[in-house]
């Protein structure tokens, strides 16, 4: 998986692209949340438009992101969600969990 | 109409990065029975949770330990079997992900995956050496416009 950042008005967007599956990505998203975290950056907007495939692994990646940032008083957000990866996320009722957005404008003036 | 019958088995050893191998036979195979994407998608996203399980849980990722799967299409009917060289577990603890205490949880999504996209998952622990995983799915054609 590559990761690519930028800031926004604050907010750190991170693009993830590629795989996000067990032994293939998901330790790296984790890494990646981690270090944003050390670095002060606790308003992350997840850009999943290049994510390729995802299998459960990857889905408790993201959820361990989420849970990560939030606990440390932060926000993290979805952005371009692919349609696999929604349905992923409804079949688990973890669709409810995230904020997920399509217009970019949108989703930073949301933080 | 001809009835298709078609038996793959593939058996690699517990690597992560053999998993696309066997996901992407049952996605091939999904597609030669007439299945659509989204279908298809959906039946190797299955057995891609089930090998995945079968390293990490089976075999404990010890690379000298295999996995086999065998596909068998009989007409619409798939059936796939993963075979692992653990030493099993017990079903009933398996957690439910949509459970309230279990919804953040990081892990534990894999079996219940399997169960929305197949019709069928059972385990048989009876036969020596590990666990075998049997997942069936009756396969829809695509109807032609």
């Amino acid at each position: 998986m590559k990761t690519s950042s930028r800031n926004v008005n604050g907010v750190e967007i991170i693009k993830l692209e590629g795989k996000i599956t067990i032994g293939a990505g998901d330790s790296q998203l984790r890494d990646v949340i981690t270090n944003a975290v050390k670095e002060g950056k606790n308003h992350i907007l997840l850009d999943m438009k290049d994510v390729s495939t995802i299998d459960s692994s990857g889905i408790g990646e993201l959820v361990g992101a989420y849970t990560t940032v939030t606990n440390r008083g932060g926000k993290l957000k979805l952005i371009h969600l692919p349609g696999k990866v929604t349905d992923l996320l409804q079949v688990t009722q973890l669709i409810t969990v995230f904020e997920v957005y399509e217009d970019e404008s949108e989703a930073i003036g949301s933080f | 109409m001809e009835r298709r019958s078609e038996r793959i088995e593939i058996t690699i050893s517990s690597r992560f990065e053999n998993i696309e191998l066997v996901q992407v036979i049952a996605e091939h195979l999904c597609e030669h029975a007439g299945v659509d994407d989204d279908a298809a998608h959906w039946v190797g996203m299955a057995v891609r949770e089930g090998v995945a399980n079968a390293i990490k849980h089976g075999n404990r990722l010890d690379v000298a330990k295999k996995v086999n799967t065998v596909f068998r299409l009989e007409g619409s009917r798939l059936s796939v079997e993963i075979s692992d060289q653990g030493t099993g577990f017990d079903p009933a603890e398996v957690s439910d992900p949509l459970s309230p205490p279990n919804l953040m949880k990081t892990s534990g999504r894999g079996i219940f995956y399997m169960k929305t996209f197949m019709d069928s998952v059972d385990y048989d622990f009876s036969f020596a050496g590990g666990t075998r995983l049997v997942m069936t799915k009756m396969l829809e054609q695509q109807t032609e416009s």
